[in-house]
């Protein structure tokens, strides 16, 4: 089923989509937490204070759109090749925990993120799917 | 506390995976336009696995949030994608994807990156 056209075109727009859709919403959330005067437990008022915070709603609000990106992703590629393409996003995250919140990468991440690239690009020249898709939709 | 956080993370994350992969292939081609987000949200609401999915993802979630309050935006993110080897490992088991040497090899990769980054 990797051969209906445009699928690898829609597959990538997808993963591009969602790539830089997680990192932005972890950076907003990081970012609200931080800045959160109460310590996150287990009791949800404490959660739900922490939800009106603009950053944290505004992460939410992406992490949720990723979210539903990567459900549509997954509807046209595999698990094993969806789980290591996307880990350039965590590239990203180092980098935005860098810029924004003065977060430390040595040079040792910036070996990890080399490997990261190198991974991604090793799996991106696989077949996207290698399991029957739904011929038709519901 | 950070640890078990994080073997939270891992273990609900890949559960909502293996549940959102089965599910999606079988729902059929989905999109994140206005009216493919209408189609799809209509689509989660009528499968019971994909509801279960965002329940894992929500516990996954809200131990992650904790997670990132506690340590490091760069050792929390990379960290808990620790869950995508054990993933891969259950997509050829449990999906009976066909995991090749090339996607196995970069997958090994990414691991690497992912636990130097981690540091």
């Amino acid at each position: 089923m990797t051969d209906r056209p445009g699928l690898r075109f829609r597959t990538y727009s997808l993963l591009l989509l969602f790539i830089f859709l997680r990192p932005l919403g972890n950076l907003s959330l990081a970012w609200g937490t931080k800045h959160f005067p109460q310590v996150l437990s287990l009791n949800p008022a404490v959660y739900l204070r922490a939800m009106m915070d603009p950053f944290v709603a505004l992460g939410i609000v992406m992490l949720i759109l990723a979210l539903l990106t990567r459900m549509a992703l997954l509807s046209l590629a595999d698990l094993s090749f969806v789980l290591p393409v996307t880990a350039v996003g965590y590239v990203l995250a180092a980098l935005f925990g860098k810029v924004f919140l003065r977060e430390t990468v040595t040079a040792q991440q910036w070996l990890g993120t080399i490997l990261i690239f190198l991974g991604t690009g090793l799996v991106g020249t696989t077949a996207q799917n290698t399991t029957p898709l739904a011929d038709e939709p519901e | 506390m950070k640890w078990i956080l994080l073997a939270i993370v891992v273990t609900a994350t890949a559960l909502s995976d293996l549940l959102q992969s089965h599910e999606m292939k079988r729902a059929g081609e989905q999109s994140v336009g206005a009216h493919g987000l209408a189609r799809l949200l209509k689509t989660i609401a009528m499968r019971r696995e994909l509801i279960l999915s965002i329940v894992c993802l929500a516990i996954s979630f809200f131990a992650f949030m904790a997670l990132v309050q506690a340590t490091p935006l760069s050792f929390a993110v990379p960290a808990s994608a620790a869950s995508f080897i054990l993933e891969t490992v259950l997509a050829k088991l449990v999906l009976k994807e066909d995991v090749g040497v090339r996607r196995a090899a970069g997958a090994v990769l990414v691991l690497g990156g992912v636990i130097l980054l981690a540091r």
